[in-house]
C-alpha cells in the first residue's frame, strides 16, 4: 500500500467513514498519518479538554465538520455546578485561524457565548450548519449575528439550549437574501417570536425540510406557515391550543392534510386534545413523533393519534399514556426502533404511570426496538428478563425506576438478574442506565457479558467496591461510566487505572471516593486530569490542609493530551 | 392554611404559623438546634438570606438528614399529602443514603445556587426547596424501615435524571402541573386576571397564594367589597364530592353575584365544582358575574364534571 501513490491512498481512505476506523488507520504509518491527515473532513471531539483546539486544526487543516462536547453527561442533572467549564470560544477562535474552510460546526453541552457566535459567523464564509445542544451562555443577539453574516446558512439547530432572551428581532435579521434554509429549530426559545419575520423567511426558503417552532409562536402564525411549506419532512409546532369555536382552529384542522412529505412530529407544547386532531391525516406516514412536551394529553388521546400511526419509528411520549396506551403501541407500531416514557409527574406518585406491564408489551409487539428510555414506578426481575428474550437487538438501555434503591415488588429481590439477563442477551448493548435495588451481583453479570457497552451510568446501586471492579476488569469497550450514590471507594477506583486512559472519561458522586485515594490515582496516571469538584465553602480555601481521609463529594477523571486545564474555577482543583 | 407538619430527624415539632417567624429576627443563637433556622417563614421567592443557609448548613452539618424547610409550606403540604419518600428502600443504597447524610448536605455558598436559575444547585438549596424542580420525590417508600424517620428524607438532588431543559418547560406549562401549588417560588406564581361585572377596572391575583377555595373567596371579597361567591364547600379532598345540583342552584339564585372562570379549553365554568388544585391548574382567567347572567352556567358545569368522571 505504501507504494501507491498518495491520490489512490487518499480515495481509498474516502472509503473508510468512522472516526474510529480513520484514527486506526493514522497509526498505521508516517506517510498513512499524512495523507490521513491531510484528507480528513470531519473530527468528533468527545472531551473538549482531552486535547487542546489548536492541536486538532493543526493536524487537520482540511476539515469541514467539528463536533465538540464539553460538559460531563450529568450537567444535564445539575451535578455539576455551572461555571465548571466547556467553553466553546477557545475551538470557535482555533478554528477561525486555522481552519477557515469549516462549514459545520456541532456542540454539546458546552458554553457558548454570544462573542463566539459572532467570530463563528464572521470568520466562516462557507458555514452552513450550526447544530447547539444542552448549550448555555449565549442569547439571541448572538443568533441575530449568525442570522446577518453566515450567507448560505442551510442549518440553524438549537436543541434544548438555555438561551437568554434579548428580544424577538433576531429573525428579521436573515436578510432577503436568505434563501438556503434547510432546517431551523428554534424549539428552545423562551422569549417572543416576531411572526411575520418567521413566514416570511419561511416563505423565501423553498428548500425548508425541517423546522420546529418555540412555544412563542401563534396557532394563526403556524397556519400561515403551513400554507406556505407544505414540502416539510419535520415539523415542530408552536403552540398548539387554541378554542374549538375559532376560525384558526378551523385553518388548523384544515392545514395538515396536504402534507405529503411529513414524517416528523414534535413541539405541542400546550397540546390540547381538540387541537391535535389536526394532525389525525398526516399520522399514517408518520415516522417520528414526540409528544413528550405536552402534559394536557392524556391516555385516551394518545391512544387515539397512536392507533393511526402504524409506521411509526421513533415515539416519545409521558407515561400518561399509561400501560394501556403501551399496549396499542405494541400492537400497532410494528416498525418501532425507539421508545421513551418520560414521566408527566415528578413531584407526587403518578396516579397514571407505567409499570413492567408496558414494557413488556411493547417488547413483545415491536420486534425492532432497540432504544430505550423508560421512567416507572416498578419494574420486576421476571419482566426484564422476559423483554431480554424479545428484544434482543437493543444497543440502547436506560431504565429509570422513580424510586432509588427499589426492589422488585413482587420478590422483593435486588434487579440483578433482570438487568443481567438484559447484558446477556443483548450482545450489541452499546449503552446502559441502571435503576433499582441492585447488589455487586448485577456489576458481576456486566462485567461478565456487556462486551459491547460503551456507556453506563450507575446510581444508588452495589454493595462494595467489588461491584466497580467488576465492571472496570471487564467492559472490553466501555468509554464513559458514571456513577452516584453508591459505595465504591478508593479500592475500586486504584484497582484497574490503566482501564482509565481507554475510557474517555470517569464520574463519581457521593461515593466512597478520599483525596487520598484520588492523589494515588494522579501520581499513578499522568496523563490523567483527577478533577476534584468541590462546592464546599469552608474546605475549598484550605485545600492543603484536607487530610487525605477527607471524602470527596464529586469527581471526573478524564484521558487528556492537554495536560490540566487553565480554564477550571476555583472550585475545581486538578490534582 | 393549613399548618404543615415538618418532622425533622431529632424529632423537632413543627413549625406553625407565622408567629414563630416574627421572634426574634436574625439573631444569632448558636448551637445545634438553632430552631428558628429550621422553622417556616412566609417570606417571598429567594427572601431568604444567605446567613440564614450558612446557619442552616451548620446545623446540618451536625445533624444529617434534618429537613429544612424555608418559606415553602406547600413543599411541606406535598410530604403530608403524598407521604412518600423513595429514598432507597433497602440494603447496600440506603446504607450509603445514611453515610451519605453529611456529604449531600454540604453547605455550599450561594455561588452554585444563587443567581444561576437551576444549575449548580445544592443540596441545602433543594431541601430548602428553592428549586424543587429538580429534586424528585419519588413513590412509594414501602420498604423505608431503616429507622431514617419517614417524612425527614430529603430531597436528592438530580434525581430521577431528567434534564433541567425538559423540567423548567413541564414546570411553566401550567396545563398538568402537580408542583407545589401552595409555594412561592417564581416559576410558581399564577396570576390571572379577576374582572368584575360593572368594575371600573380588573384586578389580578395570584392563584398560588392560596390553599383552598375558603381563603380565595375572602381575598376576592376584600379586593371586590360587596361581592359574594357563596360557600363552595371544602374542597381540599380529591373526589367527586363536590357540590350537588340543588346546591350550586341555591348560590345562584341566592347571591347576587357569581364567580366563574375561563379553563384552559377556553369554556366558562362556574368555581368551586373541582379540588381546589385541580382549579388551579385549569384557571385562565376569572370573572365575577352578575348572578343574573350565569343561571344557564350551572347545568352546563355539572355536565361537564359528568363526563370528566
Amino acid at each position: 500500500m505504501t507504494y501507491f501513490p498518495e491520490e489512490v491512498v487518499e480515495h481509498i481512505f474516502d472509503f473508510v467513514g468512522s472516526h474510529r476506523d480513520r484514527n486506526t488507520v493514522s497509526t498505521v504509518c508516517k506517510a498513512w498519518y499524512q495523507v490521513e491527515r491531510l484528507s480528513r473532513r470531519t473530527v468528533f471531539v468527545g472531551n473538549c479538554y482531552a486535547i487542546g483546539p489548536e492541536r486538532v486544526m493543526a493536524r487537520f487543516p482540511g476539515i469541514k465538520s467539528l463536533s465538540v462536547k464539553g460538559k460531563p453527561h450529568f450537567a444535564d442533572f445539575n451535578l455539576v455546578p455551572y461555571d465548571w467549564g466547556g467553553f466553546a470560544l477557545p475551538w470557535i477562535v482555533a478554528a477561525a485561524r486555522l481552519c477557515p474552510g469549516l462549514e459545520e460546526l456541532r456542540l454539546k453541552r458546552m458554553v457558548v457565548t454570544d462573542d463566539g457566535l459572532e467570530l463563528l459567523a464572521r470568520s466562516f464564509p462557507n458555514f452552513k450548519s450550526l447544530v447547539l445542544i444542552s448549550c448555555e451562555g449565549f442569547s439571541t443577539d448572538g443568533l441575530a449575528t449568525i442570522a446577518t453574516y453566515c450567507r448560505g446558512l442551510r442549518e440553524l439547530d438549537l436543541q434544548e439550549n438555555e438561551v437568554e432572551d434579548h428580544g424577538c428581532q433576531w429573525l428579521s435579521f436573515f436578510p432577503d437574501s436568505c434563501t438556503s434554509l434547510v432546517s431551523l429549530n428554534f424549539g428552545c426559545l423562551k422569549g417572543e417570536v416576531n411572526g411575520g419575520a418567521l413566514e416570511r423567511l419561511v416563505a423565501r426558503c423553498p428548500n425548508l425540510r425541517s423546522l420546529k417552532l418555540s412555544p412563542a409562536v401563534s396557532v394563526e402564525s403556524l397556519n400561515k406557515i403551513l400554507a406556505r411549506a407544505s414540502h416539510l419532512v419535520d415539523l415542530g409546532t408552536g403552540s398548539f391550543a387554541v378554542d374549538h369555536r375559532t376560525d384558526v382552529y378551523h385553518m388548523l384542522m384544515n392545514s395538515f392534510p396536504k402534507f405529503k412529505s411529513l414524517r416528523n412530529l414534535s413541539g405541542f407544547w400546550d397540546a390540547s386534545p381538540c387541537c391535535l386532531r389536526a394532525v389525525y391525516p398526516v399520522c399514517t406516514s408518520l415516522t417520528v413523533l414526540n409528544l413528550s412536551y405536552a402534559p394536557a394529553i392524556q391516555g385516551d388521546d394518545l391512544i387515539k393519534i397512536i392507533c393511526l400511526c402504524f409506521k411509526l419509528q421513533k415515539l416519545w411520549v409521558l407515561d400518561s399514556i399509561g400501560d394501556k396506551g403501551l399496549a396499542v403501541v405494541a400492537s400497532t407500531c410494528k416498525e418501532l426502533q425507539e421508545l421513551r416514557v418520560f414521566p408527566c409527574d415528578i413531584y407526587g406518585a403518578g396516579t397514571t404511570s407505567v409499570t413492567e406491564e408496558g414494557l413488556l408489551a411493547v417488547s413483545s409487539g415491536c420486534p425492532k426496538l432497540n432504544s430505550l428510555l423508560y421512567f416507572c414506578y416498578q419494574m420486576t426481575n421476571a419482566a426484564l428478563i422476559t423483554i431480554a428474550k424479545n428484544c434482543p437487538h437493543f444497543t440502547r438501555f436506560r431504565l429509570c425506576i422513580l424510586d432509588p434503591g427499589k426492589p422488585d415488588p413482587v420478590t422483593d429481590q435486588p434487579l440483578d438478574e433482570g438487568f443481567g439477563a438484559i447484558v446477556r442477551s443483548c450482545k450489541n448493548l452499546r449503552r446502559l442506565s441502571l435503576s433499582g435495588r441492585l447488589t455487586d451481583q448485577v456489576f458481576l453479570y456486566i462485567g461478565m457479558y456487556a462486551e459491547r457497552l460503551e456507556m453506563l451510568s450507575i446510581a444508588f446501586a452495589g454493595d462494595s467496591d467489588k461491584g466497580m471492579i467488576y465492571v472496570l476488569n471487564g467492559c472490553k469497550n466501555l468509554r464513559k461510566l458514571e456513577i452516584r450514590d453508591c459505595p465504591f471507594g478508593d479500592i475500586a477506583l486504584l484497582k484497574n487505572v490503566a482501564k482509565y486512559e481507554t475510557m474517555r472519561s470517569l464520574w463519581m458522586s457521593s461515593c466512597d471516593i478520599t483525596l487520598g485515594g484520588c492523589k494515588a490515582l494522579a501520581a499513578k496516571m499522568p496523563r490523567l486530569n483527577v478533577e476534584i469538584i468541590n462546592e464546599n465553602e469552608e474546605t475549598y480555601e484550605f485545600e492543603e490542609n484536607l487530610s487525605d481521609l477527607h471524602k470527596l463529594e464529586k469527581i471526573y477523571v478524564y484521558r487528556t493530551v492537554a495536560g490540566p486545564r487553565n480554564d477550571a474555577p476555583d472550585f475545581v482543583w486538578t490534582l | 392554611m393549613s399548618p404543615p407538619l415538618e418532622h425533622d430527624y431529632i424529632g423537632l415539632s413543627e413549625l406553625h404559623s407565622p408567629a414563630a417567624a416574627v421572634v426574634g429576627g436574625g439573631g444569632a443563637e448558636d448551637g445545634a438546634l438553632n430552631l428558628k433556622d429550621t422553622e417556616l417563614r412566609l417570606g417571598l421567592p429567594g427572601s431568604d438570606s444567605s446567613d440564614r443557609k450558612d446557619k442552616v448548613a451548620l446545623t446540618l452539618g451536625l445533624l444529617p438528614k434534618i429537613f429544612v424547610s424555608g418559606a415553602k409550606r406547600g413543599f411541606s403540604d406535598t410530604i403530608d399529602g403524598a407521604g412518600k419518600w423513595g429514598l432507597a428502600a433497602g440494603g447496600g443504597g440506603s446504607e450509603v443514603e445514611a453515610g451519605k447524610g453529611g456529604a449531600l448536605f454540604s453547605p455550599r455558598g450561594e455561588r452554585g445556587g444563587g443567581g444561576h436559575g437551576n444549575a449548580g444547585n445544592d443540596a441545602v438549596g433543594k431541601a430548602v426547596g428553592h428549586e424543587p424542580k429538580d429534586t424528585g420525590q419519588v413513590g412509594d417508600s414501602a420498604g423505608n424501615d431503616r429507622g431514617v424517620a419517614p417524612a425527614a428524607k430529603a430531597q436528592v438532588v438530580g434525581w430521577p435524571p431528567i434534564r433541567s431543559y425538559r423540567k423548567n418547560t413541564m414546570a411553566t406549562n401550567p396545563s398538568k402541573n402537580k408542583e407545589d401549588a401552595n409555594g412561592k417560588q417564581g416559576l410558581g406564581c399564577l396570576y390571572v386576571k379577576v374582572s368584575m361585572d360593572g368594575a371600573p377596572y380588573l384586578r389580578k391575583v395570584d392563584l398560588k397564594t392560596y390553599s383552598n377555595y375558603k381563603e380565595f373567596s375572602l381575598a376576592l371579597e376584600k379586593m371586590f367589597s360587596g361581592f359574594t361567591i357563596g360557600q363552595c364547600g371544602s374542597h381540599g379532598i380529591p373526589g367527586r364530592d363536590g357540590l350537588s345540583e340543588s346546591r350550586l342552584m341555591d348560590f345562584l339564585s341566592g347571591s347576587e353575584y357569581v364567580l366563574t372562570y375561563e379553563d384552559r379549553d377556553g369554556d366558562w365554568m362556574l368555581v368551586g365544582d373541582v379540588p381546589w388544585e385541580m382549579f388551579t391548574d385549569s384557571c385562565r382567567r376569572l370573572r365575577i358575574m352578575k348572578g343574573s347572567d350565569a343561571i344557564g352556567l350551572a347545568p352546563r358545569a355539572m355536565e361537564k364534571c359528568r363526563n370528566r368522571n
